[in-house]
């Protein structure tokens, strides 16, 4: 048994400790916000935040994720609207809108470190987000308009 | 399997409108049987509707539009409401979407061609002004004024004379309505006009945009079913082809949570058969799958690779007496005088890469299996699973989930079958979940295509023009019904293998030949990858097209603009195509105007390209032009993209938002395929597996784009896939503009513009 931490409440998880904490959270929790994409951290589409730092789920076992704080996208907002949730309903952002759970979840922590990003600042951190719509003019558009109106 | 020909799956049916009784909400849908004596309420009393077809109203008003379209980023539920809501005079608040599961009342269920719009914007306003005929029929008889002197607007009919008005929600609530339309009926309906729409061409938000925000939208993969095992499939050795012969689990057996392996065979040989994990535990199955050793045999495809596809291409295409004609016009062996050229053009196989990999999970329950995933082709997959459990086609439903990507990739059913014949088997539910890896080596990639092309031009213009087209069939494998007559009647051939070849340039002499590569066909079992045929004809044509101007010393846009004279057929005709060959000359115009081609100072190694499609049908065109304007490095070889200028015309813009969002995606698509997409095949297998090794264009690699389009009133075509099949083309023309390199084949790898430069 471990205790995992997320979006500030306890649960209590049944699984080998090396099983990754993205299909903990989606096959065992059911938080299905977060999404499988690659299992290789090539994507971005299972990205948490774990300590406040932007992580691709698929990557971290369950015993390493034991005594983190970990944030998913249901989670970000208690009310789904964070400055960037807005954003991306403002630009119409998503299309097929698979991947905009880890786009979210990436951005928030960008903006969390650099307030107001560059474009340089936005291709450097959200290049390993894939987004196979390719909605990326309208993802860097509403990382703008959170920034702003953040 | 049945292919209704139909487009719009509706049968000749009447149209009712009515409710059982005051305050129960009304029903609009077409009768079940045609001609049944009595009114439309008696109907749908007695049950003799199809209860969820297009539009029902509750009493207080609220609208819901049931989309038969699969939702995978192109909102094509909004754009279908708009249609309705438009002429139903219903308020926008107080309008809905839903996604009924899979039923044969539903005629055929297919989301792609970019017909959604194109097929339904039609049907869908008559339904909508029947429903406001009938509600201001009803409210004015309850007022007690005459019909003439009605209108609606914004859920509510207005007495003009007197003020006096009713809401959709009294008028539901109060009073009874029965009303039934023949199909003359609606077809005598005065639909309104382009430039009175109040719904219909305002960037209304997407329906489906705030639960794609905030983690709640549902997709195949967050389903969850009571009791279920979860499966993994055991990789076959080859893409198509391999048999399990038998399998030892004993490594397996340790893993806790592993229930057992089961071997099952496919009889619509999708796969030959599957070996299926399955344990209680997602992660358990996963294990297991790797854990468990099958003896395979490996069928025919073990010694197959790339290479070997395009050389039998080749010597397919040397033989005269291959292929049959899809195009025969003039004569082009005696017209091959002046200035000549011939040029082959080759394009890599495709992977979709959707973002949710494929996966279905399936329940039995009470003799029917239930399917929950998201599904571009609930026709033909119901069929499919049906033909593969034994079962009846009506005991077989799929329910409709949010898709995380189509792009054509949804179209098969081959997540299903083994999800379905694992959970028959084991007695259980079964989620089954592709692995990125088994979506990659699996997928019905976009075969190899191999084309060569020869012309003559005389006065400015092309004179003759010959292409053989030769590439894997998808339609042949996954319906042959929609295979279409050759035009010299020597056999059938795959239209969509082929649309875009019998373009709209006015050539004499033209002759396309349709050639199928049955290498192609077996190792990499095709499908239909967004944009079909066209990105790879027009990659062709409009390559070749510039390269015969150069040489003819004719500017490339010259020679198109003289060819877009829409004489002939090419005059195009009512609704579709109204306008013809003038609409693409038009955008030409625009795009060529816009991007300063031919005016603006390149500078060293920069220049600028176009090309210009009618993708995706020639019996549906969407008319697009692309100017692309790229810089070479001539040491590395490495294009950067400068700007992309995209006009595309489409008539009317339902959703002008949506449209949009699709044409950035779709021209994004285009410069992907041009630069960076390519899969290959060694010993049957693909070679890439993740996106480590197959690329798809990220954030930081999108150019300037300036994307126009152009609305005119015509009847509104597709606009997800054209502007794939413009971007290569105009990549290509501006890579040899800029630095004398013709790179023919596609992805323009930087090795590809180097070998280029070395032949300039």
């Amino acid at each position: 048994m471990a205790v995992l931490v997320i979006n500030g409440a306890s649960h209590v998880v049944d699984a080998p400790g090396d099983t990754k904490l993205l299909w903990v959270l989606r096959e065992q929790l059911r938080m299905t916000g977060t999404k499988y994409g690659c299992g290789i951290a090539m994507c971005g589409a299972c990205t948490v935040h774990i300590d406040g730092v932007a992580t691709r789920s698929c990557q971290v076992a369950l015993e390493d994720a034991v005594g983190t704080r970990i944030t998913t996208i249901e989670g970000l907002d208690p009310k789904g609207q964070h400055p960037l949730q807005k954003a991306w309903v403002a630009e119409q952002v998503p299309q097929c809108g698979y991947c905009q759970s880890g786009q979210i979840m990436q951005a928030a922590a960008l903006l969390a470190e650099r307030p107001n990003p560059t474009d340089e600042d936005i291709d450097e951190v959200m290049s390993g987000n894939l987004c196979r719509c390719m909605a990326y003019v309208r993802i860097r558009k509403a990382i703008k308009r959170a920034a702003m109106e953040a | 399997m049945t292919v209704q020909t139909r487009k719009d799956g509706v049968t000749r049916r009447d149209f009712l409108i009515g409710s059982a009784a005051a305050g129960t909400g009304l029903v609009m849908g077409f009768s079940v049987l045609p001609r049944l004596a009595g009114s439309a309420s008696q109907a749908i009393a007695a049950g003799n509707y199809e209860p969820s077809l297009f539009i029902t109203m509750e009493a207080n008003g609220r609208t819901t539009v049931h989309i038969t379209k699969a939702e995978m980023g192109q909102h094509v539920g909004t754009a279908l409401a708009q249609s309705v809501a438009e002429e139903l005079e219903v308020d926008w608040n107080d309008v809905r979407v839903d996604y009924p599961s899979s039923d044969e009342k539903w005629g055929l269920m297919i989301t792609g061609g970019s017909w959604s719009v194109n097929w339904t914007f039609d049907q869908l306003s008559r339904a909508g002004a029947s429903g406001r005929i009938a509600l201001i029929e009803t409210a004015a008889k309850a007022m007690g004024v005459p019909v003439s002197e009605c209108m609606a607007k914004q859920s509510k009919v207005i007495h003009g004379p007197t003020g006096q008005s009713m809401t959709y929600a009294e008028i539901l609530s109060t009073q009874t309505i029965d009303r039934t339309f023949s199909e003359d009926d609606l077809k005598a309906i005065e639909l309104k006009k382009f430039g009175t729409y109040s719904v219909v061409g305002k960037p209304v938000q997407q329906l489906d945009i705030p639960a794609k925000t905030n983690g709640t939208a549902g997709y195949g993969i967050d389903v969850f079913v009571p009791n279920m095992l979860y499966g993994t499939w055991v990789n076959p050795p080859v893409r198509w082809g391999a048999k399990a012969k038998g399998f030892n689990d004993s490594a397996a057996k340790n893993i806790p949570g592993y229930v057992k392996a089961v071997m099952v065979e496919d009889p619509t040989q999708v796969q030959m058969n599957y070996v299926i994990a399955l344990a209680e535990t997602f992660d358990a199955s996963r294990r297991a799958a790797e854990a468990i050793k099958v003896d395979w045999d490996m069928g025919p495809n073990a010694d197959v690779n790339s290479e070997g596809i395009l050389q039998h291409a080749k010597s397919l295409t040397d033989d005269p007496n291959t292929g049959f004609a899809w195009v025969l016009e003039g004569d082009v062996d005696a017209n091959m005088s002046g200035t000549t050229h011939d040029a082959e053009y080759i394009t890599s196989l495709t992977y979709h890469g959707m973002m949710e990999p494929m996966n279905c999970t399936a329940q039995e329950a009470g003799g029917v299996m239930h399917l929950y995933t998201g599904c571009q082709w609930q026709t033909r997959c119901v069929a499919m699973v049906a033909e593969a459990l034994g079962m009846e086609p009506a005991n077989v439903v799929i329910h409709q989930q949010y898709l995380g990507g189509g792009f054509g990739r949804r179209l098969e059913p081959d997540a299903m079958l083994p999800a379905a014949l694992a959970a028959k088997a084991a007695g259980r539910p079964v989620k089954l979940v592709y692995s990125r890896e088994q979506d990659v080596w699996f997928d019905f990639h976009r075969s190899i295509t191999y084309q060569r092309m020869s012309g003559a031009v005389e006065g400015g213009k092309l004179k003759s023009v010959k292409q053989d087209v030769c590439s894997g069939w998808a339609t042949k494998r996954q319906a042959p019904g929609f295979l279409a007559e050759s035009v010299d009647k020597k056999g059938r051939i795959d239209p969509f293998s082929m649309n875009g070849s019998d373009f709209w340039y006015t050539v004499p002499n033209h002759y396309v030949r349709a050639i199928e590569n049955d290498l192609a066909q077996s190792a990499t079992p095709p499908g239909q990858l967004r944009s079909v045929a066209p990105a790879w004809t027009f990659w062709a044509v409009e390559s070749f097209i510039d390269e015969i101007a150069h040489k003819a010393g004719v500017d490339p846009v010259d020679m198109r603009i003289a060819m877009l004279d829409a004489a002939g057929k090419n005059a195009g005709t009512p609704p579709n195509s109204v306008g013809g060959a003038k609409r693409l000359r038009n955008v030409l115009e625009i795009a060529v105007g816009r991007a300063g081609y031919g005016v603006k100072p390149m500078g060293e190694d920069e220049g600028m390209g176009v090309a210009a499609v009618s993708s995706q049908e020639r019996g549906s065109p969407t008319w697009t032009a692309c100017v692309a304007h790229v810089k070479v490095d001539r040491g590395s070889g490495e294009v950067t993209v400068k700007k992309l200028t995209v006009v595309m015309d489409l008539g009317t813009l339902v959703n002008p938002d949506g449209v949009m969002q699709q044409v950035q995606g779709s021209t994004l698509w285009g410069l992907s395929h041009s630069l960076m997409e390519r899969a290959t095949m060694e010993n049957g297998m693909i070679v890439q597996s993740n996106f480590d090794t197959y690329t798809p264009l990220r954030i930081n690699q999108v150019p300037d784009m300036d994307i126009t389009l152009v609305q005119n009133g015509h009847y509104p075509s597709g606009c997800g896939e054209p502007a794939v099949t413009v971007v290569p083309p105009a990549m290509a023309n501006a890579i040899f503009n800029a630095v004398g390199a013709r790179v023919r084949e596609l992805p323009m790898t930087p090795e590809k513009v180097k070998a280029a430069l070395g032949e300039a």
